[in-house]
């Protein structure tokens, strides 16, 4: 296959970008999109030329770091995976594609594709600690959970902190990470004890990070790669207006953790 | 109003309280379809009973306000999240026209009810608390509210312009009823399934039911 790439191409956080029209040819249709950036980035080494930064690491779909906004589209045409994921098939001979780094202001670019996501950190930092035994391991049943309750708790657990969902939000709106990182603990007995100071904390993180609101046009649903409902968006809103109306005043306590 | 999720439940509940008014309004005004004397006899109790007038209005203005208020406030914060545009963004593959454009629909209804207010409101306001006539009669010692109805609607531009407000309702409440619901965090797959239907169904037939008072009222006037 012969392409022609556009890509986003800016030196630092500080420098203005642009896009530059590179060409690419003999692309096998069974290569990943990231194999083809590889190609482009040999070609570009062999002409002396700075490569393309990008972020990838276990080219599986699981680690969540090959952030690449494809046509307009988080991780490109497909839905349900991430750019690793993707293939050279499901373009056609001759197409131009453009490339370029999420888009949020949470978001800093760092270097060409790859950005800054260390505010999704942070709002998972702020969610703190949950309140659990530690020592050996328990046994398997002590703690009863309901088997929906726990494939519910599995399925949210499933989000890899990538941020399509806010690369493709018309608002750049993270709900659907944070509600995710607050379901998968809301939805077990361990995470019960700090529910709704957490959902406080996470989503008072979040505001401060830049992200915007939640207008519910469903478009993160629909290109994570990991199928994260807005079920779970549904739930945090309900937690955190519970945990808005139940919040009592601060006291000081003498001593203990909180 | 100080946090993104507190904003948005203002506005859910904004938006449904003025569904719920939408529905009252409609119902009588499709009175004046059916009986121009039921038309007249509730037009004048709702335009002179002092709780309708004196703490459902003002609840109701305050309620409009607020609910586009916070809109206001939620697309310029959303606008500033994203400070450097995407050059190729395909937001069709994902979601509707209607929800990433409750602004635009919005604002337009916000439009038509400066016309609105102009039309009816003012001129009501004027009468009842300035002229200090709380009658509700004419010259000829009848009802006005319905004759006044009918000659706002002998005027095609002002008939075009109903129409059109109302498709920009209908596109508003296509997607915002059943957002109104998931801001809230009312969703279980029991029920969400029929409130999107209700929604869908309601954002199609009141706006549609608007639209038939009023070609009915310019076509029997002509
Ligand atoms: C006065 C002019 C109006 C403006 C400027 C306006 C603006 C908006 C905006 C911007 C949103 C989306 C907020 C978001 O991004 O989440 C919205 C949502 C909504 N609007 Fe309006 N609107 C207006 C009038 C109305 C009217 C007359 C109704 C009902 C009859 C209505 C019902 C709703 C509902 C139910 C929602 C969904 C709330 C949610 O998503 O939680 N709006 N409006
Ligand atoms: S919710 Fe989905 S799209 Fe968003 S960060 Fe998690 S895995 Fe990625
Ligand atoms: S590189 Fe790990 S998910 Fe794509």
């Amino acid at each position: 296959m012969n392409l022609t790439l556009k890509v986003w191409r800016q030196k630092n956080a500080k420098s203005e970008g642009k896009l530059v029209t590179y060409q690419v040819s003999d692309i096998s249709p069974d290569m990943s999109f990231l194999e083809m950036f590889d190609v482009l980035n040999e070609q570009l080494i062999s002409k002396g030329e700075d490569p393309i930064a990008f972020d990838h690491d276990c080219r599986e779909g699981i680690c969540g770091m090959c952030s690449m906004f494809i046509n307009g589209r988080a991780h490109g045409p497909l839905t349900g995976v991430t750019t690793c994921q993707l293939h050279m098939r499901s373009f056609k001979d001759g197409d131009t594609i453009v490339v370029e780094p999420w888009r949020a202001k949470a978001f800093p670019v760092i270097k060409d594709l790859v950005v800054d996501r260390s505010a999704f950190d942070r709002i998972i930092a702020k969610g703190g600690f949950i309140s659990v035994n530690t020592g050996s391991a328990r046994d398997a049943n002590n703690i009863p959970i309901p088997k929906q309750n726990a494939d519910e708790a599995f399925e949210a657990a499933a989000c890899i902190g990538c941020g399509a969902c806010v690369a493709t939000c018309k608002n750049s709106s993270a709900m659907l990470f944070v509600s995710a990182k607050i379901s998968q603990l809301a939805l077990l007995p361990q995470g019960q004890p700090e529910r709704y100071q957490r959902v406080l904390n996470m989503v008072e993180q979040m505001d401060k990070e830049g992200f915007g609101n939640c207008s519910n046009t469903g478009a993160c649903e629909v290109e994570c790669p990991k199928g994260i409902s807005l079920e779970n968006i549904a739930r945090m809103n309900r937690d955190f207006l519970k945990a808005s109306l139940i919040q009592k005043p601060k006291k000081e306590t003498g001593g203990g953790a909180m | 109003m100080k946090t993104s999720l507190s904003r948005k439940y203002w506005m859910a509940v904004s938006g449904l309280f003025l569904i719920i008014f939408l529905t009252q309004h409609f119902t009588i005004n499709f009175l004046s379809v059916i009986s121009e004397e039921s038309f007249n006899s509730v037009s004048h109790f709702m335009g002179t009973n002092p709780i309708v007038q004196f703490l459902l209005q003002p609840v109701l203005l305050i309620g409009v306000v607020f609910h586009f208020i916070a809109g206001f406030m939620l697309e310029i914060k959303n606008r500033q999240s994203r400070p450097v545009k995407y050059a190729a963004y395909s937001p069709a593959a994902n979601s509707t026209w209607m929800s990433r454009n409750m602004i635009v629909t919005g604002i337009m209804i916000l439009l038509f009810l400066g016309l609105h207010f102009y039309d009816f409101w003012i001129p009501e306001m004027n009468v009842k608390y300035i002229q200090a006539d709380m009658s509700g009669l004419n010259e000829n010692g009848e009802f006005r509210y319905y004759d006044e109805l009918v000659h706002k609607f002998t005027d095609p531009i002002r008939v075009i312009i109903y129409c059109l407000s109302f498709v920009f309702l209908s596109l508003h409440l296509m997607h915002g009823f059943q957002s109104a619901f998931q801001s809230l965090g009312a969703r279980h797959p029991k029920y969400t399934p029929g409130i999107k239907k209700l929604g869908a169904a309601f954002a199609v037939l009141i706006p549609l039911g608007f639209i038939v008072i009023a070609l009915f009222h310019y076509l029997s006037s002509h």
